[in-house]
């Protein structure tokens, strides 16, 4: 299929890095870095510049299992860097106290899937401390990370992708990280944020992906998507390790078949950026989400939602939606379950084909 | 201030203990008052009134890897006044909620706290604003604990926009934010780890100052107490946690829910005392007790062994649980507003007219806050979408009907 010429609304094609100067290093100062070592850096930076940032989970004083908080410990204290008890649901709640009094607290939640006995923290607690208190109190101060997602061999409860539950959740914000350089920006932006942010860290990525990063300080907005490759043919939209899937596909069919793909990193789900989305399918006329959630009620089924109803008109085939099946996370049928590089390019080609 | 040691026979035996008296402590007992800093305005009042000190036994304090406070508690005329008529203000409020609810002019959920007024007046009379509070969704009177009306209750009650949290929280959603009140809360037990984090925050801040976290004897048995009782134990934080215990979590007694009732000793590592919590002497005497080992060594429990008159929420009678006979026994018997009523008159303190005069005007006082709520605001439709984030994002309210259309700003 022939490439097909621009139409519709341009994009917003924009991507800010709003890069501030810190002592001893040039906005233009990058290095080679992994994403592991892109948050380790984001939270030196956000402990250095905030008295308040404080940074505490399962392990985190040693390190954290990921490493992600190697050396925090021994630059900043044990007074605002600490191991916590095997306690999720009062890791949150103490950092939602502490974020009412004005702290800065950036929780690790030592696997995405160890998050659910905070739910109630999360979604009765943080969301509505400012609502329910008619603005008078928040704790929009609170950052609560969790490494999301497959990793090879992780099984039931080291590989689930939550992100979904909680875009259900009005009073916070949800940023799901696509790489290196994404992840530094995002997460500095999440702990300044004044809302209380779910950051999901692609823990698939830790060591496997290596970018040039700024080396100084720097934010992304949260709620602004990325076009990470441009393409009038159909719109691909992910988030976090899955971007890098809907790339590979991209490259796939565009090499197989002429097909060239626009692909969407949301980075954030809550608020997510409708309007690039639109502009992209308008131009496009056709729609791919995909995520390794499952697919039934996944955020894909919002993103369908939203753009079938904004673009009702333009689209040329049905949206579709390249996904986690409706099971439990698989141990052993993880490569079956993931909806991989090869999946996607058979749905885009079905789309392109409809 | 003689209270009979009187045990109905109808009673039933596990009630009993809610109605121990304590005027037979013996003398060997009783120690000189510890040396805490004295309360709030209590006694700053008393030193202006030039009242004397007088000397008020208590009942016992049960302890928990802790040494007890004595049972001789120091008070003053003026505190014993400022008791009496905040307590009767609690009491007359929530009798005023009540006949609001049955009336209709207040909907939804809502728990009132009559019966347990002991507790945050004497809580309230060994802190200072300046130590933080956190508590469940009984919360109209500790709201009026820290600095709050009648009015600010009520209107918020009612959901009217000058009510407490300008008609958005309700009943169980209070706070103020200049006198540290973090809140009542709706989930059960969700507050205790939230009270750990401010717990931090005062230590970190070395203000010298405590976060007070209550819950019930239902929420003692949630799993994130524990976390909480950990977390706190683990870092010496200065943090009270209160189980006020009213004897039934909704409507299970407590020996019904709980493993162990001895919920001051349910910490196990983190020291604990027994509190009665139908007296207000006793509840401040026993909070500045811990008050002084709290910020000196880090978490305490107290238990306040205090009852509830009405049910758990509206929609309880409060009667097919418990026996109409308890009720009226521990109304009798050990009754905070007439315990205090009793210790004024029985020292010769105040005359019975002088009560009913501050009875009189709080009447008034409660029945100007009705009508003045019934004329309040409901708030403004776009208050739907304010304040979810710090910035409504954009948002408008639109397609309820083909006209409305509010941008938020």
């Amino acid at each position: 299929m022939a490439p097909a010429s621009p139409r519709g609304a341009s994009t917003s094609s924009a991507q800010p890095l709003d890069t501030k100067r810190v002592p001893g290093a040039s906005a233009a100062d990058t290095k080679p870095t992994n994403l592991c070592s892109a948050v380790n850096d984001a939270l030196h930076i956000a402990l250095e510049q905030n008295p308040r940032a404080l940074c505490f989970g399962e392990d985190v004083g040693f390190g954290g299992v990921f490493r992600c908080t190697v050396g925090l410990f021994d630059r900043f204290g044990r007074d605002r860097v600490f191991n916590t008890p095997l306690s999720e649901q009062g890791i949150v709640g103490f950092g939602i106290g502490a974020a009412a009094m004005g702290a800065t607290p950036v929780a690790e939640i030592q696997f995405a899937d160890y998050i659910f006995p905070a739910i109630d923290q999360i979604v009765n607690e943080a969301a509505k401390y400012r609502y329910r208190s008619g603005g008078d109190f928040h704790c929009g101060g609170l950052t609560v990370r969790a490494p999301y997602g497959a990793v090879g061999h992780g099984g039931h409860y080291h590989s689930q992708s939550p992100e979904a539950f909680f875009t259900h959740v009005p009073g916070i914000k949800v940023v799901v990280p696509s790489g290196p350089k994404e992840a530094k920006g995002l997460l500095l932006a999440s702990i300044a944020d004044p809302d209380p942010v779910i950051f999901f860290e692609a823990k698939m990525l830790y060591r496997t992906v290596v970018e040039d990063v700024p080396t100084g300080s720097y934010t992304i907005p949260l709620g602004q998507a990325r076009i990470a490759r441009t393409g009038g043919d159909i719109t691909l939209v992910g988030w976090g390790q899955q971007v890098a899937v809907l790339e590979r596909a991209a490259a796939m069919v565009r090499e197989v078949d002429g097909i060239e793909c626009e692909v969407i990193d949301l980075r954030t789900l809550l608020p997510w950026d409708r309007d690039t989305v639109e502009a992209s399918v308008n131009k496009t006329g056709r729609l791919l989400v995909s995520h390794e959630a499952p697919v039934t009620s996944g955020f894909g089924a919002e993103v369908v939602a939203a753009i079938s109803r904004r673009c009702f008109l333009r689209l040329e085939a049905p949206p579709m939606r390249v996904c986690g099946y409706d099971t439990p996370f698989p141990l052993v049928f993880e490569p079956l379950y993931v909806p991989s590089a090869q999946r996607v390019a058979d749905a885009i080609r079905d789309s392109c084909r409809f | 201030m003689a209270l009979p040691r009187a045990l109905g026979a109808t009673l039933l035996p596990r009630c009993a203990g809610l109605l121990q008296q304590s005027v037979g402590a013996s003398a060997s007992t009783l120690s000189p008052l510890a040396s805490f800093s004295p309360c709030r305005r209590f006694a700053a009042d008393a030193a202006e009134a030039g009242d004397d000190a007088i000397e008020v036994e208590v009942r016992e304090y049960k302890a928990h890897h802790i040494e007890p406070p004595g049972t001789t508690v120091t008070t003053t005329k003026a505190e014993l006044m400022e008791m009496f008529e905040t307590m009767y203000r609690m009491r007359r409020m929530e009798i005023a909620a009540d006949m609001l609810y049955k009336s209709k002019l207040i909907r939804g959920f809502c728990h009132l706290y009559d019966g347990q007024e002991a507790v945050i007046v004497g809580l309230e009379a060994a802190s200072t604003f300046q130590d933080s509070i956190i508590t469940s969704y009984r919360d109209h009177c500790t709201h009026l604990g820290r600095g709050g009306t009648v009015y600010d209750v009520i209107a918020e009650l009612m959901g009217r926009v000058e009510g407490a949290t300008k008609g958005m929280g309700g009943s169980m959603h209070m706070y103020n934010k200049a006198h540290n009140f973090y809140g009542g809360c709706g989930i059960v037990g969700a507050q205790v780890p939230l009270g750990a984090g401010l717990g931090y925050a005062h230590k970190y801040r070395k203000d010298g100052s405590v976060a007070y976290a209550l819950y019930g004897d239902g929420a003692a048995n949630q799993g994130q107490i524990f976390e909480a009782f950990n977390m706190a134990g683990l870092w010496d934080l200065p943090v009270i946690f209160i189980c006020e215990n009213n004897h039934y979590g909704m409507g299970t007694a407590e020996w019904r829910g709980s493993k162990s009732s001895a919920f001051y000793t349910r910490g196990d590592y983190i020291p604990g005392l027994k509190i009665d919590g139908m007296d207000a002497l006793a509840v401040k005497h026993g909070v500045a007790h811990a008050k002084a080992y709290a910020v000196e060594h880090g978490p305490i429990i107290l238990e306040m062994d205090t009852y509830r008159y009405h049910g758990h929420s509206m929609s309880d009678p409060g009667s097919t649980y418990r026996t109409r006979d308890e009720i009226t026994q521990i109304r009798t018997q050990r009754d905070p507003v007439e315990h205090i009523r009793k210790l004024l008159l029985d020292r010769g303190l105040a005359e019975a007219s002088d009560l009913k005069k501050v009875e009189k005007a709080i009447k008034k006082e409660v029945d100007d806050a009705v009508e003045k709520a019934k004329q309040g605001t409901i708030p403004p439709a776009d208050m739907l979408w304010k304040n979810i984030y710090s910035d409504p994002l954009g948002a408008v309210m639109r397609g309820m009907d083909s006209q409305t259309k509010i941008a938020l700003s």
